[in-house]
């Protein structure tokens, strides 16, 4: 006997929820605990009063299984409003990465022309590295980082995607 | 103001929220709140030998009584003990409060005696925790605690209250009425919803009611509900093990229990159904068999308060989210409205009764050995017409023929672990439905093994003369587990004997009880008899027949058309795939 994989797609999820110590636990421990996948998962608290917390998620799963996630989600106590950005219509998801190359001579020139064509800032530089500045979309980032390893990566660090739907409405 | 301790406080918001009865088990991190109690009479505090007992007992008060249990608890051990038992709730829905001490706020996380991180560990077995770091705070998250175990789909909530929090001191103010944040559980349903379910029963030529234990749970209105809508649609009623209760057994509709070990007629009916109206039940792998054999040609309409279980494991076609209740109060006023007639379902009818002459539920006879559907049939006669009749079950062979052979016709008075299986869940919830409810007769069926699990609440019967019967279907096997061995191993029993059983008439007397030991069908009467007749609590050994089969049967990774009725279809081993499945 084999066990079957099934086809999945990407989805980005956006939570408001109270912005309550131990929250994340629940959320990351729900996706752990009903065997769902996290690629990526951001949170920062939104309001003044730092009452409520963003939390976007990147997921991804069969789309019934992605109904199934929301409906989790929407379970919880502290969860206010669980957003599929991905169905909800047109959204804007971007990411942050920096970026540490190491060179010299030619491949330095390199990186800052390739820097230059994905709009990454220089952040930190020494005689022989950079830190670049780089927001984008996921896939973005991934080439960005692909091109940089044949000249010299060093580390990556990213934030992970945050996303809102575009217009002037909130979702 | 004047201010309080915590325990003080505590107290004070058990009193107010009405309730009358704890059950729970003191320790290092709770002697302010056991403190407390001491001073408060009107709270009864049922000590417990084991917290995982407190639990069970918690459940058996909250689904006899239709209130919430609440259990109080030690930091670490009696926390972690108590987790059994909050899963079982969660799985079931069952509305517990479990107040659980914890180490003072400046020792959490180093290590400290009787630590345990208890908001960690029961964040996933829970509807909802809480740690309480600050007196204050506290009476409002108790409200919130019962407001949350009580409502929309119900289940355990636990509070963590460090010793220091209990000892410091804050005012006190009864809160008030409050709304919540972000969980509000939606009650109504959609009203276009409504009017498809309505003109899809209308339509229906082979409809079926699938009716689960969320009809219990939304209260007695919605069983009545239950009926009048099977009443005005003709339709016939199946249901899962949770819901046994909310349609009466005696009703000419009643089909007997769904799933793994319910009747042929309703597996079938199910099968055969062009539509299935579930409510307050979610589609269980121990209710469907086989998913995508499951009911292939029905329409499916789906009504539950919790909208994770709609589309869960079955699609379904017209999802209702909403407390059962409502859903049928609303369904019901506009089938009037529209002047629908119950349909002609007499070619349905007739089918159905073609399957019933099947009479699965039949077992052989014997004059030898006592057959374990014969003993539940034997109760439940000698019960009927009896005073109020609360049937709880421990887990394996004996709770399904509890669920088979004793005819439930109304609500919370089956008491059973239905979606954790619970082995030790059935004799601490009997204690607990019996000071619920102090002039039923509560009955726990038990096999020889899962009587064990918990055995040493005797203690706690004996103590608070709680006249519980256990009535143990003593077959020397973990039967079920034998059952599958059989079915799927070729027999090889392995670790499924109860080997070193007790004498269970002498560990009655041990405790104070009455012991009755039944060895003979010639016997069977006379000693259920003497069971109900004797005063206080009583242990039945009913010795049965060994090796007797739970019947009939969808083995696991089956369809609802490939039940088994007899011994005789047993192949003795099973592919790969369906050994795999639960």
């Amino acid at each position: 006997m084999h066990i079957q994989e099934e086809l999945t797609e990407r989805h980005v999820l956006s939570l408001t929820v109270a912005n309550e110590a131990g929250i994340l636990a629940r959320i990351a421990g729900l996706f752990t605990a009903r065997g769902y996948n996290i690629d990526s998962l951001t949170v920062a608290d939104i309001t003044t009063d730092h009452a409520i917390s963003r939390i976007t998620i990147v997921t991804s799963g069969p789309p019934k299984v992605i109904d199934q996630i929301i409906a989790q989600l929407e379970r919880l106590v502290p969860v206010h409003k669980v957003t599929d950005l991905t169905e909800a219509g047109p959204f804007v998801e971007r990411e942050l990465a920096l970026v540490k190359v190491a060179g010299t001579g030619e491949d330095r020139i390199e990186a800052l022309r390739l820097a230059d064509v994905f709009r990454a800032k220089v952040v930190d530089t020494t005689i022989g590295s950079f830190i670049f500045e780089i927001t984008g979309t996921t896939d973005k980032i991934d080439n960005f980082v692909a091109l940089m390893r044949q000249i010299g990566l060093v580390e990556v660090g990213r934030t992970g995607v945050v996303g809102l739907t575009r217009g002037k409405d909130s979702a | 103001m004047a201010e309080k301790s915590g325990a003080d406080i505590l107290v004070e918001c058990l009193i107010d929220l009405g309730v009358e009865v704890v059950f729970g088990y003191p320790g290092g991190a709770v002697l302010p709140i056991y403190d407390a109690l001491f001073d408060h009479p009107k709270i009864r505090h049922v000590l417990v030998r084991h917290e995982q007992g407190a639990t069970h007992m918690a459940e058996g008060y909250a689904r006899s009584t239709g209130k919430p249990g609440v259990v109080l608890v030690t930091s670490g051990p009696g926390a972690t003990n108590a987790v059994t038992g909050i899963t079982d709730a969660l799985m079931d829905s069952i509305p517990l409060v479990v107040l659980t001490g914890q180490v003072a706020t400046q020792l959490i996380g180093t290590d400290a005696f009787q630590e345990a991180d208890t908001i960690g560990i029961t964040r996933h077995c829970t509807k909802h925790n809480y740690l309480v770091k600050d007196p204050a705070k506290l009476a409002g998250v108790i409200h919130e605690a019962f407001h949350i175990a009580t409502t929309g789909r119900p289940g355990p909530v636990v509070v963590d209250i460090p010793k220091n929090v209990q000892v410091a001191t804050a005012p006190y103010k009864k809160p008030e009425a409050f709304e919540h944040a972000s969980y509000r559980p939606q009650i109504k349903a959609d009203a276009q919803a409504i009017d498809m379910a309505v003109e899809m029963l209308a339509a229906a030529e082979r409809p079926i009611l699938y009716s689960g234990g969320g009809v219990i749970n939304s209260g007695p209105e919605a069983t009545r509900l239950l009926r009048e809508l099977a009443e005005i649609t003709g339709a016939p009623v199946t249901s899962t093990l949770m819901g046994l209760g909310a349609f009466p057994a005696s009703s000419p509709q009643w089909l007997g229990m769904v799933g793994m070990h319910g009747t042929y007629e309703s597996n079938w009916a199910m099968n055969q159904a062009d539509l299935i109206v579930c409510i307050g039940a979610r589609f269980d792998d121990r209710v469907t068999g086989r998913l995508d054999a499951f009911a292939p040609n029905s329409r499916k309409v789906h009504i539950d308060i919790d909208r994770s279980s709609i589309n869960k494991t079955v699609e379904v076609d017209l999802p209702i989210v909403a407390d059962v209740g409502s859903a049928m109060a609303d369904m019901i006023a506009l089938w009037k409205s529209r002047n629908h007639r119950k349909a002609d379902l007499s070619a349905w009818w007739k089918r159905i009764d073609g399957w019933r002459e099947k009479q699965s539920l039949a077992y052989p006879d014997s004059r030898e050995e006592i057959m374990p559907q014969e003993a539940i049939a034997q109760l439940y006669k000698a019960t009927r017409g009896a005073k109020d009749v609360i049937i709880t079950t421990e887990v394996g062979q004996h709770q399904m023929w509890a669920a088979q052979h004793f005819g439930f016709d109304a609500p919370n008075k089956w008491l059973t672990s239905g979606g954790l299986g619970t082995m030790g869940y059935g004799f601490p919830a009997a204690i607990g439905a019996q000071i619920g409810n102090p002039d039923s007769l509560v009955i726990c069926v038990a096999g020889d093994a899962s009587v064990q699990m918990n055995i040493q609440e005797m203690g706690t019967a004996s103590q608070y003369r709680t006249p519980v019967k256990l009535f143990i279907l003593n077959n020397e096997y973990m039967g079920m587990v034998r059952q599958w061995q059989e079915l799927t191993y070729e027999s090889r029993y392995s670790n499924s004997y109860s080997d070193s059983l007790p004498d269970f008439v002498k560990l009655a007397e041990a405790y104070g009880w009455t012991g009755i030991r039944i060895e003979g069908p010639q016997e069977l009467e006379a000693g259920i008899r003497q069971m109900i007749d004797t005063p206080g609590p009583v242990m039945v050994d009913c010795r049965v027949a060994k090796l007797s089969n739970c019947f009939p049967m969808i083995p696991s990774g089956a369809a609802h058309t490939d039940m088994l009725l007899d011994p005789s279809q047993v192949s003795g081993s099973l592919s790969d795939e369906a050994k795999a499945l639960v």
